[in-house]
């Protein structure tokens, strides 16, 4: 075992640290300066190799060779100078690896380097209010114009987020209502500023609503030409599973959890509780949890850059991820106390740039039940751990589907 | 980088592996649990012919990772025998000055010569078999004990059936001091012995999650096999969930120890405590998962769960380590 990143990455981050001491000077910029300073920043590291590794040049990217190590060095250096990584979002999470596997060269030269720029922002049309869990049965319809040239989509999609900004849309639609369900979806590409398009944004428990909360979308004879069906008519459910495979494994996700964790411990010294036998019993119990997470993020890590399987245990940590954050939000709903009471300073604004008591833990302690629903509810990420990690069944349910 | 096991790492594991699934399989656990010895000489043997005794030995180019692994695997097969000691009192004694008890390494090495941990806590494996026992003396030192005169052995009626234990007595001994009061050597072998319990703990309840998903897979009912049920499934998930990220925690403080990291000992803390927990859930959970089979004597899940009652309570329980945690944490 050895948690260094051996010579030659030590070199690298020499290299990342020069280039960001004199590239990344943001000063006192701010609004629209800001926003065209970060742009070019982002094509000068592009062009350094630092950022879009995955892109091929001729689409924005910088095309560089596999590297895992390298990747993890140049996000720890940026987040070290608070230096903008690649833009973030479903775009670039979902879209872009889609479009480079399966997109033809037109919708490649349409989208990648707008998507990577920031220019086109896209919201995933995935879940519906009737196909949730069960995402295989959406029942969003699309039928081709008399001419052939456009689908035609009517139907309703939902918890898109950055619905209120997005310029675009991913989405799966039934295109063949007589078919197996897996095998009748279309995966399109839509604008969504057209007529036959309909926002509305949801009001979260949590109260947030306005343009950073997911959006839900009504689709009323909306328009996109046949040109924007990313893979073959019928297939789009596989189309869908795509997924970035290129330098996936990261670190930062687990430090992510230890942030928190450490936060946890100083409300704990803040509201004076530190002291109390009982709650440092319970944040070292939590603290089990957060190390095995942290430390198996390293072994996934390491195994990423060797190139081997690491087997089951990638299936569990999202889950991992969310029961800590549970055991997180119910200590520090007990340690805040009555302070939990009152909302904290701009709740429900998605606005947390500004001096909070210590009730802003209700932002953790009722978002941690969003992460157990976001993204593959934990009652499926029990299923996925117990069928394709422990080789068990599958649900009576389920097993006629294929 | 490397955060995992390399194919040396995971050959060691497999020898180990095999020699105790060809002597120490059901019927010999089953055999020696029901009678009165405390050691089995055979198995034992069997294990020390792998000739890695000495893995703590400082230039074996091996380390606490590998007795990690090794005693991970012992925990899976709830073999006899006190093989987490034995590889401490090895690399104690291999990183002591006194020539007195390096005498003593060749057959501690090979596994000839037995020792056993007589550490804060008068419950002591393989008592009645063990040449060496490895103690703290009332100043706080580390001292190898040759069993015999002024030992006095109680047998006891213990809970662990793989490793019983009988109650010791130190009298005027003869014995050695390894390292005395305050040498940072004492409170590393006891971090080692922590790491160590804790990798028996992750074997064990592997072995216990790896015994209900089998039989969730075979048992029938309802005309369906029993792990086709949700409500089952999620609670083997759940299993899983606790043990599988739980290795790469009990590697951490194994490195961290090797390296001399400035967190090793909490880590070592941390981790008897985790896999502690872990470990006695697992094992509940495992019987709950069997039914009325998990429960008779027979089926031998019992071996594991009163495994898990000795680990948890060894050299400190999970809410002591945690206190010690907190304390080394400075909260």
């Amino acid at each position: 075992m050895d948690l260094s990143y051996g010579e030659d990455a030590e070199r690298f981050r020499g290299e990342v640290r020069s280039f960001l001491k004199e590239a990344w000077q943001p000063g006192g910029a701010r609004g629209a300066e800001l926003a065209e300073l970060i742009r070019a920043f982002r094509r000068r590291a592009t062009d350094q190799g630092y950022l879009y590794r995955a892109i091929p040049r001729q689409y924005g990217g910088s095309q560089q060779p596999v590297d895992v190590v390298r990747a993890q060095v140049i996000r720890e250096e940026f987040s070290k100078a608070r230096a903008p990584m690649e833009v973030g979002g479903n775009g670039m999470s979902m879209l872009v690896p889609t479009l480079l596997e399966r997109g033809t060269d037109e919708q490649k030269d349409l989208f990648l380097r707008k998507t990577i720029e920031g220019d086109y922002v896209w919201g995933q049309g995935y879940s519906e209010p009737g196909s949730g869990s069960d995402l295989a049965s959406v029942r969003t319809r699309a039928e081709l114009s008399p001419d052939g040239s456009k689908w035609i989509i009517n139907g309703q999609k939902i918890w898109t987020s950055q619905g209120g900004y997005a310029t675009h849309m991913f989405m799966l639609v039934r295109t063949e209502p007589d078919a197996p369900k897996h095998d009748g979806i279309t995966y399109l590409l839509l604008d969504l500023n057209q007529p036959g398009v309909t926002r509305r944004p949801i009001r979260q428990m949590t109260g947030e609503g306005g343009r950073n909360t997911f959006y839900e979308f009504f689709f009323d004879n909306a328009e996109t030409p046949v040109s924007l069906q990313v893979g073959e008519r019928g297939k789009g459910w596989y189309v869908s599973r795509t997924t970035l495979k290129h330098e996936r494994a990261t670190i930062g996700s687990a430090d992510g959890l230890g942030r928190q964790f450490s936060k946890l411990v100083e409300l704990a010294q803040e509201m004076g509780r530190s002291k109390d036998p009982i709650v440092r019993d319970r944040l070292a119990q939590i603290e089990g949890a957060v190390m095995a997470h942290r430390y198996t993020s390293f072994r996934l890590f390491s195994c990423n850059a060797a190139g081997e399987d690491p087997g089951p245990v990638q299936l569990m940590m999202k889950l991992l991820l969310t029961e800590t954050g549970h055991e997180i939000a119910l200590l520090a709903q007990e340690l805040i106390g009555e302070a939990g009471l009152t909302e904290p300073a701009g709740a429900g604004s998605g606005q947390t740039n500004m001096a909070r008591g210590p009730n802003k833990w209700l932002d953790q302690i009722m978002g941690s039940l969003g992460n157990s629903i976001a993204g593959g509810a934990s009652n499926i990420q029990r299923n996925i751990i117990g069928e394709r990690g422990l080789g068990l069944p599958r649900d009576l349910a389920l097993s006629a589907e294929k | 980088m490397q955060f995992h096991l390399t194919p040396e790492q995971v050959s060691i594991q497999d020898a180990v592996r095999g020699t105790l699934a060809d002597n120490w399989p059901m019927e010999r656990l089953h055999q020696f649990a029901d009678n009165d010895q405390d050691f089995d000489p055979q198995s034992w043997n069997a294990l020390m012919e792998l000739g890695l005794a000495g893995v703590l030995v400082p230039d074996s180019g091996m380390g606490l990772v590998e007795a990690a692994l090794i005693c991970e695997v012992a925990g899976e097969a709830a073999a006899s025998g006190p093989l987490i000691a034995q590889l401490l009192t090895v690399g104690a004694v291999a990183a002591s000055d006194n020539e007195d008890a390096k005498a003593f390494l060749e057959g501690l090495t090979a596994g000839t010569t037995v020792a056993t941990l007589a550490i804060d806590s008068e419950f002591v494996q393989a008592a009645s078999s063990a040449a060496l026992f490895l103690a703290r003396d009332e100043a706080g030192g580390l001292r190898l004990i040759e069993a015999g005169e002024g030992v006095t052995i109680e047998p006891v009626a213990s809970t662990d059936r793989s490793r019983p234990v009988a109650k010791v007595s130190f009298g005027a001994v003869k014995s050695h001091v390894l390292f005395p009061a305050g040498h940072p050597m004492v409170d590393r072998i006891r971090d080692a012995a922590l790491v160590l319990i804790a990798a028996d703990a992750l074997g064990g309840a592997q072995h216990c999650t790896d015994v209900s998903v089998g039989y969730a897979k075979e048992r029938v009912q309802f005309d369906q096999p029993i792990g086709r049920f949700q409500g089952l499934k999620h609670q083997l998930a759940h299993m899983a969930l606790d043990v599988e990220p739980a290795r790469a925690f009990v590697w951490y403080a194994a490195y961290a120890w090797d390296a001399g990291l400035e967190d090793a000992p909490r880590a070592a803390a941390m981790a008897k405590a985790h896999l502690s927990e872990v470990y006695t859930r697992s094992t509940r959970a495992a019987i709950a998962a069997h039914g009325g089979i998990g429960y008779t004597w027979e089926y031998g899940l019992n071996y594991w769960f009163r495994r898990s009652v000795a680990n948890r309570a060894w050299l400190g329980s999970p809410a002591e380590q945690r206190q010690r945690a907190a304390e080394l944490a400075g909260w």
